[in-house]
């Protein structure tokens, strides 16, 4: 009686709180244009002398074909080892001089760079510089690109030894087949052995293009700075030359599919999913608060529950939706104790068999959404998670008010709407299921 | 794996916007509570360290520290296992725990109305855990699954796990935070129940609390949840102080892989006076000048010019309460041996012994510092990280003016005589990975699928 008193009592202030949490997230997006056509998003904030800049094109790993796997990561790998007449040295060097870094980013859909520097003049121009000219003018010259192909190859050649690699890899392709969301993000060896100079030219001249480029700024600059960071950074940028190829679309599996794989590893490694949803699916919200509960939620999610906590079977495992801007994968995944994967797979299918079959309850919608609108403020709580956000509605053209809509969106999903989401998008009868290691048996 | 981060990169971060941050007061039972104040969002992380790490374990136990950690989700008397979690997850927080040698912490980051929430729970679990047989039975299995995941499929972890076990002999850095297997196989709820009752009290740990919030109304909460918690006398810490390492040490590990890898570490100080020495400080700025930027001498000699290597990195950390480690490691490239990785990294100290380091590197690596010292405040969970840290291994956040200026005034001589002192063979430890191919007499098989995965 005493712990239902007691935890009573925090249910109501954490229902209070979510209350709070449904008022808008009052972020001022600027957005604009830039003069050759790059898309631009700005959030002002004057906190720390501190600016952080990204600038993302349609030229993720999706663009990759069978033939030149490897080929988008590489060019990405290879922006800033060379550009401009300057060595890859000197730029690492003019870069450290004042404080700032620069990175390449890539994920299946988007590739870019990301830089952080201080909002200061002198050492913002010199950064910003530097990222313009390595967005602009990349040499890729010739000996790093023979030494980096090397590294990669060596690279690969480790993750084929790797039970979590080997895993992904597998299930990625038993996913998607020949659509390039089931190719290896990295390449294989022979793939990145093939890759030339006149490749990664190709490659960036026609997708780093000005009309493609999302760019996203937070920090520390007036709004009239920011438009001239703009400019600067897109200026130079390669012209479309036309519309890109369309990709295929991604298909449904026509049925369940097993794949096992050898290997000595203490653990196997089981992976189960399927081809998802894209970043326009009208699921999208059902589906992401319905997986909070199934597998997203950490420990209050039922796949933890059933497997890790009753049962001592796991140390994680979760469930995950990759919405992209086409279906990109449903995962579950976990590492179990070889002798044990027999077990845990059952555990895992019967668990979600039963959330597609009856869907969560009352008391789990309403706590999931207790959480997700509760912990909003934690998404955008630093100038970096604000910028990942900017990208992100940029590169899928999401509605600039889509972070003081997130609350309300999440907030009115309905039982029915999660049941009749996952019904329709996870089908047990079609899934691919990965194990690595175990005993070999089925 | 290695702790790539500058010591001043670590530090710097703690300097606040009034001079007057952070804030600190310590309760009438011991709980010391630091408090930083910092707008820029409408939350808080509120973090809880205690100073009982691995590294306090005794014999048989290896691993208990983490392991009671695990347990602490298990539930007391008013809240039952596995409902903090949920609790704070229903108040739209997010909360874990970490272990290390020094310390063992737990955190909560929250909408900063919540604060309470977090003290009230915390406070509760200090005190009031109920360890069962029943709960301990599973946990031990997922920290053993937690085991095999991080360490033993791992073959890069299992080198540094035996690069530890060998450079130590006597001191208790040389076990596994995680444990040895055998001893979480042979663990008792005893064992957990003893480690609590000896470690956890007020008196043995910092609340540190980041977040929109004022240091007073803090304080205020903190006497009203820990306040009436008791403190308890702290076993004697015995120092295990490591002897005089009299040779080098090599330790080879073979496992399922295909690069090779190896770990050179070198024994050297670590920071015991935060005004007086300056050994520590050269090493830092010395681990800057090797591996802080790509242009950075192992990068720019290894990788990228002779091609030694695919990948190198340095990591030394200034702030323990155990004994420095000086570590470098790399992996070689194609048709390189680790032996010729090694020689390449004993020319590349040679040469700075012999030539000491520019002006002009050493102004960069500053330059980092000091810009590192903005961006780690973007990230209140990382502001708290390093005030916990800084209080763990028996420093205090006041002495960050210190160590900054400390680290600026490092000179290129200095830098020199840290590198011909340390980085010598007689205190240095190697361990690598001698990879083994992988058996394949099972075939892969693909059931029921006309698409191939493999």
């Amino acid at each position: 009686m005493r712990i239902k008193r007691f935890y009573a009592l925090w249910l109501w202030s954490a229902l209070a709180l979510m209350t709070a949490g449904i008022a808008h997230a009052n972020l001022p997006i600027q957005h604009w244009q830039s003069a050759n056509g790059a898309r631009v998003y700005f959030v002002k904030s004057h906190g720390l002398p501190l600016l952080d800049v990204s600038v993302e094109f349609d030229a993720g790993t999706r663009r990759d074909t069978v033939e030149k796997s490897g080929l988008a990561s590489l060019t990405s790998q290879m922006l800033d080892l060379g550009a401009g007449g300057l060595s890859e040295d000197d730029i690492s060097r003019r870069l450290a001089d004042v404080g700032a870094q620069l990175g390449a980013t890539i994920d299946p859909d988007r590739a870019g760079m990301a830089l952080r520097t201080l909002s200061g003049k002198r050492e913002r121009t010199q950064a910003l510089d530097l990222m313009a000219t390595i967005l602009q003018q990349p040499d890729f010259p010739a000996a790093a690109l023979e030494r980096e192909k090397a590294r990669v190859i060596a690279a690969l050649q480790e993750e084929d030894t790797q039970p979590g690699p080997i895993g992904q890899k597998a299930f990625q392709s038993a996913l998607y087949g020949s659509h390039p969301y089931g190719l290896p993000g990295a390449g294989k060896t022979a793939t990145v052995a093939q890759l030339q100079q006149q490749d990664l030219r190709d490659f960036f001249r026609r997708h780093y293009t000005s009309e493609s480029a999302v760019i996203a700024i937070v920090g520390d600059v007036s709004q009239a700075e920011a438009a001239s960071i703009a400019e600067q950074l897109s200026a130079g940028l390669p012209r479309a030359n036309g519309a890109l190829t369309p990709l295929p679309e991604v298909t449904p599996l026509p049925q369940a599919e097993t794949v096992l794989l050898p290997h000595p590893a203490s653990q196997s490694h089981i992976l189960l999913g399927m081809p998802g949803i894209s970043r326009s699916d009208p699921d999208y919200f059902p589906l992401f608060v319905g997986n909070y509960i199934l597998g997203g939620g950490g420990f209050a999610s039922r796949l933890t529950e059933e497997v890790r906590e009753k049962r001592g079977l796991a140390y994680s495992v979760y469930s995950h939706f990759m919405p992209l801007a086409q279906p990109g994968p449903f995962q579950i995944a976990l590492q179990t104790k070889r002798d044990q994967a027999d077990e845990a797979l059952k555990i895992t299918l019967s668990t979600l068999n039963r959330f597609i079959d009856t869907g969560p309850t009352a008391v789990e919608l309403r706590h999931a959404k207790q959480n997700l609108i509760g912990s909003f403020p934690l998404r955008i709580d630093s100038n970096r998670k604000i910028l990942g956000y900017l990208s992100m509605i940029g590169y899928y053209k999401l509605p600039l008010d889509y972070l003081d809509q997130f609350a309300k969106n999440v907030d009115k999903v309905t039982l029915a709407e999660v049941k009749g989401a996952f019904k329709r998008h996870v089908d047990m009868k079609k899934m691919v299921t990965v194990i690595v290691g175990g005993d070999g048996k089925k | 794996m290695l702790r790539k981060m500058l010591l001043g990169v670590a530090l710097l971060g703690l300097s606040g916007m009034a001079t007057a941050n952070p804030y600190e007061h310590k309760l009438a039972n011991g709980l010391k509570v630091i408090v930083k104040e910092d707008p820029r969002a409408p939350v808080a992380v509120s973090q809880i360290w205690y100073r009982a790490g691995s590294m306090d374990e005794v014999n048989g136990t290896t691993g208990v520290a983490h392991v009671l950690e695990h347990m602490m989700f298990k539930g007391t008397r008013k809240v039952p296992a596995g409902q903090f979690s949920k609790i704070i997850a229903e108040a739209g927080g997010r909360e874990n725990a970490f272990t290390n040698h020094d310390y063992t912490a737990y955190f909560q980051q929250l909408q900063v109305d919540n604060l309470p929430l977090a003290f009230k729970l915390e406070a509760d679990r200090m005190a009031n855990l109920v360890l069962t047989e029943r709960e301990f039975s599973k946990e031990i299995k997922v920290v053993m699954e937690e085991r095999r995941m991080r360490t033993d499929d791992n073959p890069q972890s299992l080198v540094y796990e035996q690069l530890n076990a060998v450079a130590f002999g006597a001191h208790p850095y040389r076990h596994p935070v995680i444990g040895w297997m055998n001893d979480l196989e042979n663990m008792r709820v005893e064992d957990a129940r003893a480690w609590y009752q000896r470690w956890y009290a007020p008196n043995n740990a910092t609340l540190v609390v980041v977040g929109d919030v004022k240091h007073d109304a803090v304080f205020r909460l903190a006497q009203k949840h820990f306040g009436a918690l008791k403190p308890h006398a702290l076993p004697p810490r015995k120092p295990q102080l490591e002897p005089q390492q009299r040779g080098i040490k090599e330790v080879t590990v073979k496992a399922p892989a295909k690069l090779p890898y190896v770990v050179m570490a070198y024994r050297t100080p670590v920071l015991r006076d935060a005004a007086g020495d300056w050994e520590p400080y050269a090493l830092d700025i010395l681990a800057g000048v090797l591996d802080g930027h790509p242009a950075a001498r192992l990068n720019q000699s290894l990788v990228r010019e002779s091609r030694l290597a695919n990948e190198v990195g340095t990591g030394y950390s200034a702030i323990s309460r155990g004994p420095g480690l000086f570590m470098i490691e790399g992996t070689p490239s194609e048709g390189k041996s680790v032996a010729e990785l090694k020689q390449g990294i004993r020319a590349e100290i040679a040469k700075l012994q012999r030539d000491g380091v520019s002006e002009e590197e050493l102004q960069r690596v500053k330059a980092q510092v000091v810009a590192a010292q903005v961006y780690q405040r973007d990230s209140m969970f990382y502001q708290g990280m390093l005030i916990g840290q800084m209080e763990s291994s028996g420093m205090s956040w006041r002495d960050e003016k210190t160590l900054l200026q400390k680290l600026n005034d490092v000179t290129a001589d200095q830098v020199r005589e840290v590198a011909r002192k340390y980085l010598q063979d007689d205190g240095l430890t190697i361990a690598a990975l001698d990879p083994q191919p992988l058996e394949t007499k099972q075939p892969s098989r693909s059931l029921t699928g006309e698409r191939h995965a493999h």
